[in-house]
């Protein structure tokens, strides 16, 4: 897919993120548009998956374990005909297959059940570790928040998957810079997050995460290289949507009518 | 049921059993550092390849074995039944929640673990994972009746959590007797009808002994090897209410939310009788010899004695 379609097809779901939280009355605007170029990039270059198979064994493997970020997900999910639109207009209600949270045992394409932070690193170690052992080639990713770094969880993850020289599982982190309360920085900073992942046995790259080119060739990078790689994409929170960029109000706000209206003018 | 001839513990039962499901290749063993207390180390020793060592990380633990499971994979994890506590939520939402089918094993459960003292002995572990919906929660009373349920495991539908013990205790089943065992059927060890003593773990050989000595006075207990708290025998229990003028409950665990509790919650709705509860009355442990523990706390053949001649009065 070209630089250009991979834009194009990220404005749709952009589109599609505001407009779901918008219907649900609730939901995480902030993190899922921050994350949504990332996961544009993976799904159109490099996730082998198919909705006609959900389940196959031998598909590659995302795992969003910044959960609340779900409407990035049902929207490249719907992209890819996973989802259907009316799926996604009953986001958050009771029976939709859009829980608030991905969960793998309500949508298929979706691999973990998340939701609660810093479990998915580890899950990733174990989906990594049984294609090793049965043999088969597919890939594990594994996208993580900047803030969702200060559970504990996730760097027994880090060193564990670093030990068990896991070439075959990808991190990527959305390094927006906020998280539920305040900035990261305000709440705990983590500081350079590249130089401790890296000091735990990972190759690290950093790149601006809504540069199209710069995530394709990244995502290529951590696929030809050996030994696990981490991706630190710098990222807006609420990119697309001014009022909501670097905005930590819109961690978890719906926009209202008016707000709606003004982000899909500028999303048009 | 002939006396126990000699004596096990439960833990070396379940490292014998991942050994003899080792054929199946989807089994995966997970270990973080103890091992060799758990007894996996059994299979690591011939499995290296399907052994997966995460260090010291109870959390990653459990959903590495998510992952894993996620994968077809059917992965065994263990450590000592208190820090499998560390790890709860991580069993509540990351395994049993998405429906992911993978085993924890606790061992060293209980007071009875001993000389540690209070920070190893867990007495909450069976009330906590019995909270979470569709979990399996088991407590082996031997050896061979833990390598018995764990064997069972390999085609068991649901996630599951066993607790195991550190020390030998009599056997109470033989080769022939463990035949008939069977995840969620309580075992009946005796028969008889003026009261039901159900025990687990290691304090099923003490609450045979406990009926032995009722025997001798004419009253006759019908004992039973609860070793599965959850899913819960009600079928068992039903029988029993209708036979029996009361019962006691026996566990190495906290009276709260345990087997006592188990039992409790079901007959008080659908048939009540009088249960009078033997654990831990809401107090931690400390350092000290098993039975010296189990005296302390009051799990002794005697006050299970006390507790089934005050049910006479019923």
């Amino acid at each position: 897919m070209s630089v250009q379609s991979l834009e194009n097809t990220a404005k749709r779901c952009r589109r599609s993120i505001v407009d779901m939280i918008h219907k649900a009355g609730a939901g995480h605007p902030g993190g899922s548009l921050s994350a949504i170029d990332l996961l544009v990039a993976l799904y159109g270059t490099q996730m082998k998956v198919d909705p006609s198979n959900p389940e196959s064994p031998t598909r590659d493997r995302f795992i969003m374990s910044k959960g609340h970020a779900s409407p990035a997900v049902y929207a490249i999910l719907k992209e890819l005909g996973f989802l259907e639109q009316s799926d996604l207009d009953g986001f958050r209600s009771l029976g939709s297959v859009c829980q608030g949270h991905v969960d793998m045992k309500w949508t298929d394409g979706v691999d973990f059940s998340a939701g609660s932070l810093g479990m998915g690193l580890s899950f990733g170690i174990g989906t990594a570790f049984a294609a090793k052992m049965d043999g088969l080639d597919y890939q594990t990713w594994v996208m993580l928040g900047d803030g969702e770094t200060q559970e504990g969880q996730v760097w027994e993850a880090f060193m564990a998957a670093s030990y068990h020289n896991l070439e075959n599982l990808h991190v990527i982190i959305d390094r927006n810079r906020i998280q539920n309360d305040d900035f990261v920085n305000v709440q705990m900073e983590i500081g350079d997050i590249a130089a401790k992942v890296e000091s735990f046995g990972w190759n690290v790259k950093e790149i601006d995460g809504h540069d199209m080119s710069h995530i394709v060739e990244a995502l290529q990078w951590s696929i030809g290289t050996a030994g696990p790689c981490a991706i630190i994409a710098h990222t807006i929170k609420g990119k697309g949507v001014s009022f909501m960029e670097d905005n930590p109000s819109f961690h978890g706000k719906a926009p209202t009518d008016d707000e709606l209206q003004k982000a899909m003018e500028e999303l048009a | 049921m002939s006396a126990p001839s000699s004596s096990g513990a439960s833990r070396d039962g379940y490292g014998a059993a991942l050994l003899n499901l080792a054929n199946d290749p989807r089994v995966v063993v997970i270990e973080v550092d103890l091992g060799k207390s758990t007894k996996s180390c059994l299979f690591r020793e011939q499995y290296p390849e399907r052994t997966i060592s995460l260090g010291i990380a109870e959390q990653n633990m459990v959903i590495v074995a998510a992952g894993l499971a996620s994968c077809g994979k059917i992965p065994f994890a263990s450590t000592f039944a208190i820090f499998t506590e560390r790890a709860f939520e991580q069993v509540r939402n990351g395994l049993v929640r998405p429906g992911l089918t993978a085993h924890i094993c606790g061992s060293h459960g209980g007071i009875h673990t001993g000389t540690d003292g209070s920070s190893a002995q867990s007495i909450e572990d069976l009330a906590l994972y019995r909270t979470i919906p569709g979990m399996t929660v088991m407590h082996p009373s031997d050896d061979i009746s833990a390598t018995k349920l764990t064997e069972q495991l390999l085609s068991h539908k649901h996630p599951s959590y066993t607790r195991t013990a550190r020390n030998k205790t009599p056997r109470i089943y033989n080769e022939n007797s463990v035949k008939s065992l069977e995840i969620g059927k309580g075992y009946v060890l005796t028969d008889g009808d003026d009261m039901a003593i159900i025990a687990i773990g290691v304090m099923v050989h003490k609450a045979l002994e406990a009926a032995e000595n009722l025997r001798q006075d004419g009253i006759n207990a019908t004992v039973i090897d609860m070793h599965t708290i959850k899913p819960l025998d009600t079928q068992l229990l039903d029988a029993l209410s209708s036979k029996v003028s009361g019962i006691v409950t026996v566990e190495d665990h906290s009276v709260i939310g345990g087997l006592g509790s188990a039992v409790s919650e079901y007959l008080s709705e659908s048939n009540p009788t009088k249960v009078i509860k033997i654990g831990v009355q809401d107090r931690f442990g400390e350092s000290g010899e098993s039975e010296e523990l189990l005296d302390l706390v009051g799990l002794n053949v005697q006050s299970i004695e006390s507790a089934a001649r005050s049910l006479l009065k019923f």
